[in-house]
C-alpha cells in the first residue's frame, strides 16, 4: 500500500507518494532525480550514500523514505549557496580530495557534519570519525587534508 | 539491493505497537534503527509483510538515574550513549564499547535495544550487558516482565524474548566508584564486527580482586560469560600466573564458527590474547583506573606493569 511522506530536501517541501519498500537513496535519486548521492555497496559499508537527516550524517541506502517523514533531508545539491562552494566543497577541490568522484558526495557530507560538530578537528579524529566512507581512488591522503582545511574555513565563516 | 515490499506502521503509542505486533503476528517485524534488518531485507534473508516502526515512541528514549540504577530507553542510539555525560561519568565501559561498534553513520541510525534483540554473536552489546550485570524490561499484551541480561542470549539470533514483546528499557546497576573496565576487542579493521572480543568488569580490595566478570563476544552461537575464568582471579592477586589460568579458562569454553575472520582455532587463540591483553594492557587500564579512584589503598602486584601502576 502506497505512503505519503512530507518532507524538506535541501531546504524546500517535498510531499510524495511513495511504497513502503523504497529506499531513500532512491527515492533521492530517481525520484527528485538527485544523483549526486551515489550507490557503492549493498551492505551499508561504502558511506557513497551519505546525507544529512536533520544535520546529521547516515547513510540513506540504509533507511526507508517513509522513515524521514516529517525529517529534513540535504544532499551534496544543497551545499552550493548562491552558487559558491561550500567550504568543505572548496577544500576537496583545493587539496586534490578526489579523483573518479564517486566517492566525494559521501565524503562531503560526512565531512561538514563532523566539522560542524567538532570545529577543532584533529588528524586523528577525522580518520576515525570518517571510517564509514570508503575511497578507491585516494589513498584517503588528499581527503584528510582537505577535511582538516574545509573545518578551518567552515569555523572561520562561522 | 532491493527489499521485498510490505506493509509499513508508525505506531503512535506502546499499546499501538504492541497491538500491531499481536495482530500480525511472525509476518511482523519491529524497525528501530534498521542497521541490522534492513541490510537483511535487501539481501532477501528477511522478508516481512509487516513492519512496525518505533521511531514515533518517544517513551523508548533517554539515559537516566532512578536510585541505584542507571536505565536506557532500548530505541536510544550508540552516538547518544556515547555522548551521555552520565554515562561518561558512571558507566565508561558502555561508552568505549560504543565507541567501537560500527561508524558514525551508523551509530547515529543504530539502537542498544535492537543491537541486544538482534542477538548476532557478533554484536558487541551482548557482553557489555552481562559484563554490566544489566536487566531488560519486555512488554508485552499482558504487561510488563524484567529478565537479566546473563541468560538472556540462547544462541544466534535467539533470546529468551517471546513472540509479541518489545524490548523498552536496559537497567543496570550503577556501577560501584573505582570499578574498573575494560571491552577489547579484535577486528579486522574499524567498523567490522569482532573476530573476538571480551568484556571486563573488575573491583579490587587490598590488593586482590574483589569481584571480577568476564564476558566473550563472537566466538561462540551466543555471548559467553567466562565464570572458571573469574573464579581463577576473585580473591586472587592480580599477577601474570592468575591472569594466564583465566585466559587459558575462557579460551576452554570458545566454540567460534568458522568464516572469512578466520578459523576455529584461531579464534580461540585471539581470545586468549584478549583476555592477555586484558591482563597485560587492559586490565592494567581497568587496575589503573580502579587504582585512582581507590586513591591510598596499596595494590599489591608481582606484575612489573602492574607494580609501576600501584606505585603511583
Ligand atoms: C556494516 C555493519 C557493521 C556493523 N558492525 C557492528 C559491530 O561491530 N558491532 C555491533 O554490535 N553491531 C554492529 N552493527 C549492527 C548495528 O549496531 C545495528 O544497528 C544493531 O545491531 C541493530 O540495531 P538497529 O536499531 O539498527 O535494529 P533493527 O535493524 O531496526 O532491528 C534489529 C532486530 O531487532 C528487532 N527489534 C527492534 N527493536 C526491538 C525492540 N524494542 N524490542 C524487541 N525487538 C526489537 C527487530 O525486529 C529486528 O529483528 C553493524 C551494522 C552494519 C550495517
Ligand atoms: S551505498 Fe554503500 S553505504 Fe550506502
Ligand atoms: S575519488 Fe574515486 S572513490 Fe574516492
Amino acid at each position: 500500500m502506497a505512503l505519503s511522506i512530507s518532507l524538506t530536501v535541501n531546504g524546500k517541501p517535498v510531499t510524495a507518494t511513495i511504497e513502503p519498500h523504497l529506499l531513500l537513496v532512491q527515492f533521492l535519486r530517481n525520484q527528485l532525480r538527485l544523483t549526486g548521492t551515489h550507490i557503492g555497496c549493498d551492505t551499508a559499508q561504502c558511506g557513497a550514500c551519505t546525507v544529512h537527516l536533520d544535520g546529521r550524517a547516515i547513510k540513506s541506502c540504509n533507511i526507508l523514505a517513509a522513515q524521514a517523514d516529517g525529517m529534513e533531508v540535504t544532499t551534496i545539491e544543497g551545499m552550493v549557496k548562491d552558487g559558491q562552494l561550500h567550504p568543505m566543497q572548496a577544500a576537496f577541490k583545493e587539496c586534490h580530495g578526489l579523483q573518479c568522484g564517486f566517492c566525494t558526495p559521501g565524503m562531503v557530507m560526512s565531512a561538514s557534519a563532523l566539522a560542524a560538530q567538532s570545529p577543532n578537528l584533529t588528524e586523528e579524529e577525522v580518520r576515525e570519525q570518517l571510517d564509514g566512507n570508503l575511497c578507491h581512488c585516494s589513498g584517503y591522503h588528499n581527503i584528510m587534508k582537505a577535511v582538516l582545511l574545509g573545518a578551518q574555513a567552515m569555523k572561520a565563516g562561522a | 539491493m532491493i527489499p521485498r515490499s510490505f506493509e509499513y506502521h508508525a505506531p503512535a503509542s506502546l499499546p499501538e505497537a504492541l497491538a500491531l505486533l499481536n495482530r500480525h503476528g511472525d509476518t511482523a517485524k519491529l524497525l528501530a534503527g534498521g542497521h541490522s534488518l534492513l541490510p537483511m531485507m535487501k539481501l532477501r534473508f528477511a522478508v516481512p509483510d509487516h513492519l512496525i516502526d518505533l521511531r514515533k515512541l518517544a517513551e523508548l528514549k533517554g539515559i537516566r538515574e532512578a536510585g541505584d540504577e542507571i536505565r536506557i530507553g532500548a530505541m536510544t542510539t550508540e552516538n547518544e550513549l556515547i555522548w551521555s555525560t552520565l554515562l561518561q561519568e558512571k558507566c565508561p565501559l558502555l561508552v568505549e564499547g560504543a565507541r567501537l561498534i560500527f561508524d558514525p553513520q551508523v551509530r547515529y541510525r543504530g539502537t542498544i535495544g535492537d543491537d541486544i534483540s538482534h542477538a548476532d554473536p557478533g554484536n558487541d552489546h551482548p557482553a557489555l550487558m552481562i559484563a554490566l550485570d544489566a536487566l531488560f524490561v519486555l512488554a508485552g499484551a499482558q504487561g510488563e516482565r524484567v529478565v537479566p541480561a546473563d541468560g538472556f542470549f540462547l544462541g544466534t539470533y535467539m533470546t529468551l524474548m517471546e513472540p509479541g514483546e518489545i524490548m523498552t528499557e536496559i537497567r543496570m546497576p550503577t556501577p560501584a566508584p573505582g570499578t574498573g573496565y575494560c571491552y577489547a576487542k579484535f577486528k579486522r579493521k574499524t567498523g567490522d564486527f569482532a573476530t573476538a572480543a571480551c568484556a571486563v568488569t573488575l573491583t579490587m580490595r587490598a590488593g586482590a580482586v574483589s569481584d571480577v566478570r568476564i564476558v566473550l563476544t563472537n566466538v561462540a552461537q551466543a555471548a559467553l560469560r567466562a565464570s572458571d575464568a573469574e573464579a581463577a582471579l576473585r580473591g586472587a592477586p592480580l599477577d601474570e600466573r592468575h591472569v594466564d589460568e583465566a585466559a587459558r579458562l575462557a579460551m576452554g569454553i570458545c566454540e567460534p564458527v568458522e568464516d572469512l575472520r578466520g578459523d576455529v582455532e584461531y579464534k580461540i587463540a585471539m581470545v586468549g590474547n584478549l583476555c592477555r591483553c586484558t591482563g597485560y594492557q587492559n586490565i592494567v587500564k581497568a587496575v589503573q583506573y580502579a587504582a585512582r579512584k581507590l586513591r591510598g589503598e596499596t595494590v599489591e602486584t608481582s606484575h612489573p606493569l602492574l607494580a609501576e601502576i600501584a606505585a603511583h
